[in-house]
């Protein structure tokens, strides 16, 4: 009981947010909304039992990611009367509505398919936790977690080299 | 009760939102803010998913998936900065040197 | 007929078919110097082989003779060439009496008109693309004659047709002449054309009789196995046999595809008497005998052949009689002789159509070098009207072609008479009084126009006198062909004396194996021994008609205001017909509907509009690319909706 309505609100707020997100002219505004969405996300993580993942999600997305957004939002400084909206949003968004009927179709579809009821029960106590990922991480996906260390590192010597260029 | 249906639902909705936000909007940021809500949008359909099949593996592609986020927000924000310094301009239309 | 190989035959056309090849590299090597290759490297290569062919010839020929009469038959095979179904041709040649009395003529008459030409042609500086050029028509000439199927003779016959074409426009800078050697090459395609169809014809006949073959000697025992006399054989004989003539008309300048030869005279004087009267134009006479049991069995061909003869004769001859150029005379002689051929050809007595072919080659060979040697020492003057009184200045020269125009006016003891006058009797003895009595008025024209040419070059007073000043007897190397050849037109008339001169017919035995032997006569010798000397003394009147206008220091003028003289100085009009009536509608259909028409409106349009369409496809296409992000966005999110759209299909089907 509690499960369904604590999920019914944090999807609301997560779409909600998103909507709120794509439709304002600020962009600080919709920075914000966007922590508001990825905040009510991460509830539902935890609903999944995904412990690591929800903590996760709000260290790395609402908080590196949405800063660094911040940041770089205000570094510009964009002017007010630089910011447009109004005649830009319907018809483009009504277009893509239409092109992602199929999508949404598909999923439904599989959706329909997939054996109706709850989720199984769990494994074991310690599904989600941050013991559990972290052993299944470093024993099943090794190769991977040194791949993405290199992908960040790159990320870090690119951002250096297009940050440098521009002193 | 909740089952995996809902919270496939959730993802879509979520991913249309943000299909919406990159096609319909012309400032860059909020392009970039509505990429990321795409990508979460996946990200719940994965942990969902590894939970329904009660494994793990959903989890660490949600893990990778985070990581290559906040790699592709680093440099796609430090082009931003540089788009913005040669354009003086957030319109994503502006930027049509690619154009026939 | 036994069946005996040689390995010496394909000698006599690979000799000068190496001299060719060699003659052509030094061609192209020194094709930049000033004066071309070495004179004594190319003379050498280029007269040695035709002499050494020569030599084999003769020993085969006296090989062939020291056979039986039945078994005279020697084959050479090289392999195969074609082989198809049914059908299987090799290159295949084949010694029997005919082809030996022919490759000795080419071969000997060609090697003394290599020799004469080494002289005539020793100031020009395309010396070794002649020898090239003539070397390679002796091969192909010995191809056409030795070939024992209608393919390999009809390589040897296109062979012939491109060398002359090469050799009659050889100075081809000059535009006349270079038209000059065209006409030829089209008017012989023409004919090849009907040469062709008698080939397919003959080929697709035998092939649902029985076995294909287009070889000589099996089509003659095919025909010979066909029901003699029913409907059929002869049908079928005179399809193929005048579809044979048409090629022979083409390439022996019969009326009307005649129209070549004389413009052939374009080309060097040692060119028009082997090609243009001693070899090429013959060829047509000897595919017809080759082919006699065709015309064995058809009546109707035999009578088409003999008044084709008769009517190209009679026609050529009265063009002669008013013609200025010396070498047109004898070129209009060439024709008129050939006709005489087919009419011998015709009637059904080959070996007389043969004897004349022979007898021929001689004189007019002869003829054509005097007046080489004539024009040489003139200074390349060619118009009769500007010579005369050249008797004192060229003593050989005279002698020689004296004899010349004796022979071909059927004087006895001279070779034309004999095979000119088999000819008659012939046609006589066959009951074709008309075609005698035609042929007879023709000998009378011939030799009134021949010694009216004579007697114009030779005799009276000399009208052009600076040329006469620094006239001149020819060198050695071209005066000793014509004593040489001057003796063989005296001489090999009696080859052939028939009987009724006490004479054994030699030539005519030679070639019965071949083509049979017509004796005997249902008219009483008295008779023929009348024909005789009736033909002898039309002979002298057109001698003596001649004489009396033309020999006097100040000869006759012509009737040149004469409606009649106009007719025949234009030839009859012949060509301007043609152009009329066939050249200029294919020009002009050529130019509006194969040019503009074709050409133009659909080819050109469909090549240049094609790129256009492609042009306006990627211009529709382009407008894609519109350098905004967001749309290229939209279109991947039309990509993936349409690779869901898909899947849902796919999807929607299965449950």
């Amino acid at each position: 009981m509690l499960t369904t309505i604590l999920f019914y609100l944090l999807a609301a707020v997560m779409i909600g947010g998103g909507c709120v997100t794509i439709t304002r002219k600020q962009p600080l505004a919709a920075a914000l909304s966007l922590v508001v969405s990825f905040m009510a996300l991460s509830g539902l993580y935890a609903l999944l039992t995904a412990q690591l993942i929800a903590i996760l999600q709000i260290l790395v997305y609402a908080g590196a990611i949405v800063a660094l957004i911040v940041f770089v939002i205000m570094l510009l400084n964009v002017r007010e009367q630089d910011l447009t909206f109004h005649e830009e949003l319907v018809p483009q968004v009504g277009v893509a509505a239409i092109a992602l009927l199929p999508v949404v179709g598909v999923v439904v579809a599989a959706i329909g398919r997939l054996p109706a009821g709850t989720f199984p029960p769990l494994t074991g106590p310690d599904y989600g936790s941050i013991e559990t990922v972290g052993m299944f991480l470093y024993q099943h996906y090794t190769f991977v977690f040194e791949l993405v260390s290199v992908l960040l590192t790159v990320a870090l010597a690119g951002v250096v080299l297009l940050a440098k260029r521009r002193i | 009760m909740i089952s995996l249906q809902h919270f496939l639902i959730a993802s879509v909705l979520l991913f249309a939102v943000g299909v919406a936000g990159v096609v319909g909007r012309k400032n860059l940021f909020i392009v970039f803010m509505s990429i990321e809500l795409m990508l979460n949008a996946v990200n719940l359909s994965f942990v969902a998913f590894a939970r329904f099949l009660n494994q793990l593996d959903g989890h660490i592609y949600v893990f990778l998936v985070m990581a290559v986020a906040a790699a592709e927000a680093a440099i796609g924000l430090a082009i931003v900065i540089l788009l913005f310094k040669g354009k003086e301009s957030l319109n994503v239309d502006d930027f049509s040197v690619m154009k026939q | 007929m036994d069946l005996h190989t040689t390995s010496l035959l394909v000698w006599v056309p690979l000799l000068p078919l190496l001299g060719s090849i060699c003659n052509g590299l030094l061609t192209l090597v020194y094709a930049k110097s000033e004066h071309g290759a070495p004179r004594g490297l190319v003379s050498a290569i280029a007269v040695g082989a035709p002499v050494l062919a020569c030599v084999i010839a003769f020993t085969l020929f006296a090989q062939l003779h020291g056979l039986a009469p039945e078994q005279r038959l020697m084959t050479q095979s090289l392999g195969t060439w074609m082989q198809a179904g049914q059908l299987k041709v090799g290159m295949d040649l084949m010694l029997d009496p005919l082809s030996a009395l022919m490759i000795c003529v080419v071969t000997g008459i060609g090697s003394l008109i290599h020799l004469y030409s080494v002289g005539y042609m020793g100031h020009d500086r395309g010396f070794s693309r002649y020898f090239c050029y003539l070397n390679l028509f002796t091969f192909s000439m010995l191809v056409l004659v030795l070939g024992q199927n209608l393919p390999m003779m009809f390589i040897g016959w296109e062979g012939v047709g491109v060398c002359s074409y090469l050799l009659i426009g050889f100075w081809f800078t000059d535009i006349a002449k270079a038209n000059a050697g065209n006409k030829a090459f089209i008017t012989n395609r023409i004919g090849d054309f009907g040469f062709l169809l008698g080939i397919f014809f003959l080929f697709a006949f035998t092939l649902h009789h029985g076995g294909a073959t287009l070889d000589f000697i099996r089509l003659q025992d095919f025909f010979h196995s066909m029901p003699q006399g029913a409907a059929i054989t002869t049908t079928v004989a005179t399809t193929a046999a005048l579809l044979l003539f048409i090629g022979a008309m083409g390439k022996s300048a019969q009326v009307p595809l005649h129209v070549w030869l004389a413009d052939a005279m374009a080309g060097p004087t040692p060119v028009s008497a082997l090609i243009h009267a001693a070899t090429m134009v013959t060829a047509g006479v000897y595919m017809v005998c080759r082919t006699h049991f065709l015309f064995d069995l058809s009546p109707l061909a035999q009578i088409v052949v003999a008044s084709m003869g008769t009517l190209t004769a009679l026609f050529a001859a009265t063009i002669a009689i008013t013609q200025t150029d010396i070498k047109r005379v004898l070129a209009y002689s060439t024709v008129s002789q050939l006709g005489y051929m087919f009419v011998g050809a015709g009637v059904g007595a080959y070996s007389a159509g043969m004897f004349h072919v022979f007898t021929h080659a001689f004189f007019k060979a002869l003829l054509f070098l005097g007046a080489g040697s004539v024009i040489h020492a003139m200074h390349e003057e060619q118009n009769i009207w500007k010579m005369g009184g050249l008797k004192a200045k060229m003593p050989v020269t005279y002698w020689t072609m004296l004899i010349g125009c004796l022979a071909i006016s059927g004087i006895p003891p001279f070779a034309g008479f004999f095979s000119k006058d088999e000819i008659l009797w012939q046609a006589f003895n066959h009951h074709h009084h008309v075609i005698y009595g035609l042929l007879l008025l023709t000998a009378g024209i011939t030799a009134y126009y021949m010694w009216r040419m004579f007697f114009l070059t030779f005799h009276g007073t000399a009208r052009d006198h600076h040329k006469f000043e620094h006239a001149h007897e020819s060198p050695w190397v071209m005066s000793l062909p014509l004593v040489v050849l001057a003796a063989g037109s005296a001489v090999v008339g009696f080859l052939g004396v028939p009987h009724l001169l006490g004479g054994s017919n030699m030539f005519g035995r030679w070639l019965e194996p071949v083509v049979g032997l017509v004796e005997g006569s249902s008219y009483p010798t008295s008779l023929e021994m009348n024909l005789m000397i009736t033909s002898v003394v039309v002979g002298l009147i057109g001698i003596g008609t001649a004489w009396a206008r033309y020999s006097k220091p100040v000869p006759s003028t012509e009737p040149t205001r004469a409606v009649w003289w106009d007719i025949l100085w234009n030839k009859y009009f012949l060509d301007e017909t043609f152009e009329a009536l066939i050249i200029k509608p294919l020009v002009a259909f050529s130019k509006v509907f194969l040019y503009r028409g074709v050409e133009e409106e659909a080819i050109d349009a469909a090549v240049n509009n094609t790129p256009r369409v492609y042009a306006g496809i990627s211009g529709a296409v382009r407008t894609v690319q519109t350098g905004l992000v967001r749309n290229y966005a939209l279109l991947m999110l039309f990509g993936a909706a349409a690779i869901a759209l898909y899947y849902l299909m796919k999807f929607a089907s299965l449950q």
